[in-house]
């Protein structure tokens, strides 16, 4: 099987290869009920991403970023977190802010248009808001790990971000920050490709993972479409965080099947046979493959996740679309702790005495 | 009585907060062992330890950045831009995070960052050593951008800037820096977001801030002599604008000045000039006069007399209003 233009150079590190075969160590500490969780989790986001190109196209969200072929690279590596641990999206972690445990309906109040960033709770969920300006939000879980170094925490911080992040200056500014400081942060970059219409290769001359070196700590390549292989790097990374070793570059290759957004046009920059060629690596069907050959799960088993997703699914769906919108009073509160009275007089003139 | 500098102030404000709040940081570029290039933080590494006040990388936008991951996790940041013009690189994390993440959150995340700039001109300084970033600031939702004058108004702001639970951009004057100022530092004044009358006078009023101010009272008190008798006022707060203080001192005077360094055009007295129209249009007796910096770059050392407004242009425009 030919092997897409950005996986080329470096072998990335690969437990199963596209067909489910075993070809590095699968046991990754992992037991199996959490081998089956991981597969639960890839095929509830496989099936919310769907539905969501489907509600979009209803007209029940806004534009959408789906991620189809990345869960092995979210729920992979946002598995290998602890509890304590934060991770910082961009726009298209809803794989990732699943495994998390971010209410779906409080995520999704971002594409429906209702509030931005999602309005779950950073704190309490320990994942950061939906980041847009791409790369910026390196910058601030690299804060939150050095912050948590400061409070003697071991925990750490996960930034996720794309190959077309990895070119803006923040990518940098962060991943020598936490270079300098040793802070706990892992950068996480899924290279899916395509950053809109431009193919990692006019992205960048190298390997995204190889900078690492220049900055002054590992990094590593990773096969993005192998949940195992993801979940195993990361959890590595995760040791040396915690162990006050400092930061570690993980780029995984993944793919990314679908469109920019809803509103892209990706017909206009590639051709559906290279979509096509694609899902032979479809990182739900490898881990499905492997799970069933090596009798951690059976046909049963997977006949249950399937029936679970739908139902869950269609629970979402009904919480995202009976949401109320909200009150025209939003628009003024929170952007001060104290309304200034200037703004106290705008909002009258707005909503009324 | 105390005599203070501002930057001795400004100083004394940053050890007397970290000494009241174990969590508050001091970071940024030579900010450490040097103690900033114009010594703001001199002795507080010596003090805190290099765990609460350190020197970064040469990175203004992971500064910033990782000052509001700082806030997620509890710690309270005042961190320096080296220079207005090297605070650019910033800007994107000081306008799409710093400014909104109160709004993104629905208030459940304060960013109590201060983000210290030493700014504006007259110090015969390079390229990019003599900028007036406010506008950019001020047109912020969620930012609020202070700048003080002289040393104890600098202790003062500065400490209600860290105490405010929301993200402040603090423009000190380079200009001021060294310029002394007698008195007690206090930081009782109630809030953020209050001028000041620094100067009273019925016949007309001048709104500035920073290092104006003090061309601003020299031109007042030369036109003393004329029998002119003008009111001067420090804004302080350029977001908010205190519009109660401006509309009143406006309607009492009927003539109004604004001076800034700030290029004219959408320049803070653009604002400023709107809201005495909304707020003092029947009293006013002459069109609103602004004297300010040209729709230039800011030019070399050599040239710099030519950019700022001098006595002499505000008296002139003083005696324009009265006269109109």
């Amino acid at each position: 099987m030919d092997a897409p233009a950005h996986w080329a150079g470096t072998e990335p590190v690969r437990i199963l290869e596209a067909d489910g075969t075993v070809v590095g160590d699968a046991d990754v500490g992992l037991s199996p009920e959490q081998l089956r969780e991981l597969y639960r989790h890839m095929v509830r986001a496989r099936r919310l991403d769907r539905e969501c190109m489907a509600l979009q196209r209803q007209g029940e969200l806004t534009v959408y970023p789906p991620f189809e072929g990345q869960e092995a690279a979210q729920v992979g590596s946002a598995f290998a977190l602890g509890d304590e641990d934060w991770a910082f999206p961009t726009f298209r972690e809803l794989a990732a802010a699943l495994v998390r445990g971010v209410d779906p309906a409080q995520y999704l109040a971002y594409h429906r248009g209702t509030w931005h960033g999602g309005p779950y709770d950073p704190r309490a969920t320990r994942f950061g808001p939906i980041c847009v300006p791409v790369a910026t939000q390196i910058c601030h879980a690299v804060g939150v790990a050095i912050g948590l170094r400061k409070d003697g925490s071991d925990a750490c911080a996960l930034a996720y971000f794309g190959d077309g992040s990895a070119s803006e200056g923040d990518f940098h500014e962060g991943a020598n920050l936490a270079a300098v400081f040793q802070a706990p942060a892992i950068l996480f970059c899924q290279n899916n490709g395509w950053a809109i219409s431009v193919p990692t290769g006019l992205q960048t001359a190298g390997e995204i993972w190889r900078r690492a070196d220049g900055l002054g700590f590992p990094g590593v390549r990773v096969d993005g479409n192998d949940v195992l292989a993801v979940y195993h790097v990361t959890t590595e990374a995760v040791r040396r965080a915690r162990a006050g070793d400092g930061p570690t570059l993980i780029e995984a290759l993944t793919y990314r099947l679908g469109p920019h957004t809803t509103a892209d046009d990706a017909s206009r920059y590639r051709d559906e046979e290279e979509v096509e060629r694609w899902r032979a690596f479809d990182p739900i069907d490898r881990y499905g493959a492997w799970l069933l050959a090596s009798r951690h799960a059976d046909d049963a088993f997977v006949r249950a996740v399937d029936d679970d997703a739908t139902a869950w699914v269609s629970e979402v769906r009904a919480g995202v679309t009976s949401s109320d919108p909200p009150p025209a009073e939003w628009v003024f509160d929170w952007t001060f702790a104290e309304t200034p009275p200037e703004l106290a007089r705008q909002r009258e003139e707005a909503l009324g005495g | 009585m105390a005599e203070w500098t501002l930057s001795g102030a400004l100083n004394r404000a940053l050890l007397d907060a970290m000494d009241e709040d174990p969590r508050l940081l001091v970071f940024g570029e030579d900010v450490g062992r040097l103690g900033g290039v114009f010594r703001v933080t001199d002795g507080l590494q010596e003090k805190f330890g290099e765990d609460r006040v350190f020197d970064t990388p040469v990175a203004e936008a992971g500064i910033v950045g990782a000052a509001i991951g700082l806030a997620l996790t509890g710690w309270k940041s005042v961190v320096e831009m080296q220079f207005d013009g090297f605070s650019y690189p910033a800007f994107e994390q000081i306008v799409s995070h710093v400014a909104k993440y109160r709004n993104r959150t629905r208030g459940r995340v304060d960013l109590p960052i201060v983000i210290r700039i030493p700014s504006f001109g007259g110090i015969r300084g390079k390229e990019h050593h003599g900028e007036s970033p406010e506008t950019y600031f001020a047109h912020t939702a969620g930012l609020k951008v202070v700048a003080p004058s002289g040393a104890l108004d600098g202790y003062r702001l500065l400490r209600l800037a860290i105490d405010d639970p929301d993200p402040v951009v603090f423009l000190e004057p380079k200009a001021r820096y060294w310029a002394k100022e007698e008195g007690e530092l206090s930081s009782d004044d109630p809030r953020l977001g209050e001028a000041r009358v620094v100067r009273d006078g019925d016949a007309a009023v001048v709104f500035t801030y920073g290092a104006m101010l003090t061309r601003c009272l020299d031109a007042a008190e030369s036109l003393e002599g004329e029998g002119i008798s003008t009111r001067v006022v420090d804004l302080r707060s350029l977001a908010p604008l205190d519009v109660p203080l401006i509309g009143r001192c406006a309607r009492e005077t009927g003539r109004v000045v604004v001076v800034h360094e700030a290029p004219k055009t959408l320049g803070l007295g653009g604002e400023v000039a709107a809201r005495v129209m909304e707020e003092a249009f029947d009293h006013l007796q002459a069109p609103v006069a602004r004297v300010t910096g040209w729709d230039v770059p800011y030019p070399p050392a050599a040239l710099e007399a030519v950019y700022l407004p001098s006595v002499d242009r505000i008296a002139d425009a003083i005696r324009r209003v009265t006269s109109y």
